[in-house]
Formats: C-alpha cells, structure tokens, sequence
C-alpha cells in the first residue's frame, strides 16, 4: 500500500480536491474514483491512445501518469472535449462519417483530434495521419476517423 | 506475507520539491525513485521491472532543469525538456538537425509531449532515440549532488543496457551539446516493424560536414546494435577525409561491423542487424556526402 497524498487539480473546468495513493495512474483516478469511464483502457502502456486526456492544454496518455502529479493542473476528459464547440464539431464529423463502429478507440481520438484542431495541425491527410500515430483503432481502417477530423478542421460535419 | 510484502512495496512518501538543492537534499538520504515524464518508470513499475523505492520524488517543478539555450560554445538542454518541446525548437531544428530528426520519429503525439531527454538518457536503452544523435554530437551529461556537479561525456555515461554511471544521489540536470561546425549536417534514421510508436530495431545518425569534395568532422553513431548506444569509431575514421564514394562507402560499412556487438532479441536477430547497420550505413553515408 502506497501513501495516500492530497492533490488538488480542475477536471473539465470544476476544480477538484481528494487524496490518491502515489502509486495510483491517472487513468485508475479517472474511472475508478471519479466514474469518469469516458477515457478507456486499452493497453495501459501508452500503446493504444485510448486513455487520451488533455493536460494544460497537450494531449498525454493518462495510462502512464501517475495521479499524484495532477496536482496544480489542468485536465480535460472527452466528457469535457464534447461540451465544447470543437467537441461537438467533432462528435457530429464522426457521426456524419461513420467513423465509429466499436467505439472503444472514439473517446481517445476525439480527444487527440481536439488537441491537433486546436493547435491548427489538421490541415491536411497527412498531417492527421501523423497527429493520430498515437491512437489504435482495431475496425475502421482509419479512412473515415481521417475524414471525420478533416470534416471537422474545416468546420462543419458536412464539409 | 503477501501483505508485508505489499507493505514494503509501496510509496511511502511522496516528494514535489521546488528548488534544486531541496531534490539533492532529498537524494541524498536514499531510497528515492526519480520521476519525471513517467513514460518509462509507469510501465516498468507496473511491470515489475523496476521497483519503486520507499520515496518518489517528482522533479517536474524544478526551474533549473528547464530551457534550451546557448551556453559557452554549446547548447544546454535542460532534463526535463520534453521531446515536443526539442521538436517545436527553432534553434535545435537548425543547429542539432541530428537531434530533431531523431524527436521527430519518435513515439507518438501523446507520448512526445510527456518524455523528457533527461529521463530519455537515464533510462538508458540501448535503443533511446535521442541518445544516437546526442551521442553523435558529443553532447555531456550534466549530474548534480549536494557535494557538487560533474560532466561526464554521453560515451562514458551508458554502461550497460538500462545502467549509466549515474550515481543514485545523482540528478541529471541538463544535456550540453558542442556546436556542430559550420555547415554539419546529417541523417539520423530508425528502423521497425512499425511507423510510429516502435522500440527501434537498428538506429543510425551519421553526420559530417563537406570540404569541397571531402567529408570532415564524420560523425556516425549506432543504437541497439551493442550493449550501450556507441560511436563507430572505425567506420567513422575510413571516411574522415574521404570523398563520400562506392569505395569508401563501402569499406566504411564493413569497419562498422567491428565496431557494434549486436544480440538477437524478440525484435531481429544479431545477423538480421548487422545487415541493417550495413545496409542503412551505406545509404546515409551517401546521403550525407550531398547535403
Ligand atoms: C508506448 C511507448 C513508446 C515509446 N517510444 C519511444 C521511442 O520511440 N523512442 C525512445 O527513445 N523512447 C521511447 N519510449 C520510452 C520513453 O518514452 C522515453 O525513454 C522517455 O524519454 C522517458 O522520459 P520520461 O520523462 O517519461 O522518463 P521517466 O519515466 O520519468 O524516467 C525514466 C528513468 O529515468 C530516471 N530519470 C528521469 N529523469 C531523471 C533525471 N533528470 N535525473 C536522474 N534520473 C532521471 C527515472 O528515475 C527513470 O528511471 C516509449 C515509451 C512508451 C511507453
Ligand atoms: S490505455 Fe493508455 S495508451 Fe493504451
Ligand atoms: S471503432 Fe472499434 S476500435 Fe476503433
């Protein structure tokens, strides 16, 4: 049993404050103490892009961070992605493309898509192909994840 | 059992110091894991590959192992700067080319914005990607402790696969990397099974500077072919001085075969790897000789 420490954090804007084991990953904090099961385990080793959350700002896989560094930050989930303008621009370009059948990869991609959208790194096929290496997706083929995220960077779900 | 066990498996405390001779002080008493990205600590301890020693420090929030900067004919690269951070940096995509291209083919988004250098060299796989081209460059690790600092250039840093000369009261604190000459420039590449987020089978940064049709200050270094990252020494004298030609080019490739001591792991085979340094050797050193 590791240490319990004090951490204070805002997640998706309210900001929070609870105790967490050290050893405890970001992920586990997520989904086991808060019920936040948007952001899913995939792999649990930084492999898969399904655990994606936002940390001040920069797309990180919440599988390898441990919860305690947390403290003073900011984080965003896909629960908080998708109350944005560019969440639902991106939940209705999936949509509209067809570019969710499982949906286990979803919540990881709209969060990294949303990073790459608000860093202007959408720009071309290319570019979101490289912006999504870090993201696994076991039934598309990714085509239609590509197209959603390029529907979406040019503004709508319709193109 | 189990539960003693558990017990003395666990975290049992958890430090965030704020200055750097508060983390030396810290150090100094022992038993302390260093934390910084995680990228690699989470998933060994998870692993149990690495084990967790009774007190994690975490450096992130130490200002002195920040910035990338020009210091007395060098640059300094804090430790904690991460591989993001290398790549979006104007002054290492011009002057340590090697070192970008090496930031650039690494892992993935995500992991890129959370990986340090410093945690990079510490961990010290004879596959670290930003390793080959610091190595290259002949770049010097900077290790603090309470009772003062020491450079140790990177070929005497890696001394064994996952091992460096780092003391464990040590912190690194930052990477100073020499100012190539004028006109420097190399290839670093990587080779996998994989794009993106692969360990590297064989890696490679050569690097050289051209003097009318010779080729000077030749720079070739290798990862994953022997227990540590190494410098080709040999290979790299056969071309210094040389036209980039079939003949050297060639007769560089095969001194290189003396010079790494490749295993045959889950990944390739060592005879699989020798064919690729010589293979990817013989293309970079041809690329190199017309930049
Ligand atoms: C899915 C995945 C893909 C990866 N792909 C690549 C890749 O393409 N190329 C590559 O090279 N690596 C790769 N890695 C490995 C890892 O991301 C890098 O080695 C990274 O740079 C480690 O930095 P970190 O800050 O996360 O280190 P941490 O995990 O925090 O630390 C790593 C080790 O160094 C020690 N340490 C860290 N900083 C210091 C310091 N300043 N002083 C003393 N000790 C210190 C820690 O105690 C620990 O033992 C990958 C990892 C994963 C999980
Ligand atoms: S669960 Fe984190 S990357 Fe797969
Ligand atoms: S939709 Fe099933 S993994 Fe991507």
């Amino acid at each position: 049993m590791s240490v319990n420490c004090d951490i204070a954090f805002t997640l998706n804007g309210v900001p929070r404050r609870l105790a967490v084991p050290a050893d405890m990953s970001t992920l586990e904090l997520l989904r086991d103490q808060l019920g936040l099961t948007g952001t899913k385990y995939g792999c649990g080793e930084g492999e898969c892009g399904a655990c994606t959350v936002l940390v001040d700002g920069a797309s990180v896989n919440a599988c390898l961070m441990f919860a305690v560094d947390c403290d003073g930050r900011e984080l965003v989930t896909v629960e908080g992605v998708v109350a944005g303008a560019t969440g639902q621009r991106l939940r209705d370009a999936f949509v509209a493309s067809g570019a969710v059948q499982c949906g286990f990869c979803t919540p990881g991609f709209m969060v990294q898509a949303s990073h790459l959208l608000g860093q202007g790194r959408a720009g071309g096929e290319a570019e979101i192909r490289r912006g999504i290496e870090g993201n696994l997706c076991r039934c598309t083929g990714y085509r239609k994840i590509i197209d959603a995220i390029a529907t979406a960077a040019q503004g709508g779900d319709h193109g | 059992m189990a539960e003693v066990a558990a017990v003395l498996d666990g975290i049992a405390r958890y430090v965030v110091p704020r200055t750097l001779d508060e983390a030396l002080g810290v150090l100094a008493a022992g038993g302390v894991s260093i934390l910084a990205g995680g990228t690699d600590l989470m998933p060994q301890a998870r692993a149990g590959r690495v084990r967790l020693q009774p007190v994690l420090i975490n450096i992130r929030r130490l200002p002195e192992l920040t910035g990338i900067e020009r210091a007395g004919g060098g640059i300094r690269i804090g430790a904690l700067v991460t591989i993001t951070a290398l790549r979006d940096s104007a002054l290492v995509r011009e002057r340590l080319h090697l070192l970008w291209q090496a930031c650039d083919h690494f892992a993935s988004d995500q992991i890129r914005n959370v990986a340090t250098v410093g945690g990079n060299l510490c961990n010290a796989s004879p596959a670290g990607d930003t390793l080959i081209p610091l190595l290259a460059l002949g770049a010097s690790a900077v290790l603090a402790a309470t009772g003062g600092t020491r450079r140790v250039p990177l070929g005497e840093f890696f001394t064994g696969p996952g091992r460096s000369c780092r003391r464990p009261e040590e912190l690194l604190v930052a990477v100073e990397v020499p100012e190539p000459p004028a006109g420097f420039a190399g290839v670093f590449c990587k080779h996998g099974t994989r794009p993106a987020l692969d360990i590297s089978t064989i890696s490679l940064a050569v690097g050289a500077r051209r003097d009318g049709t010779v080729l000077r200050d030749v720079r070739i270094a290798c990862g994953a072919v022997a227990p540590t990252p190494i410098r080709a020494l040999q290979a790299e004298a056969v071309v210094e001085g040389r036209a980039a030609d079939a003949a050297t080019i060639a007769a560089a490739a095969q001194a290189a075969l003396a010079d790494i001591h490749p295993i045959s792991d889950v990944r390739a085979s060592d005879w699989y790897r020798r064919e690729m340094v010589r293979n990817l050797l013989q293309r970079a050193l041809s690329h190199v000789g017309q930049l």
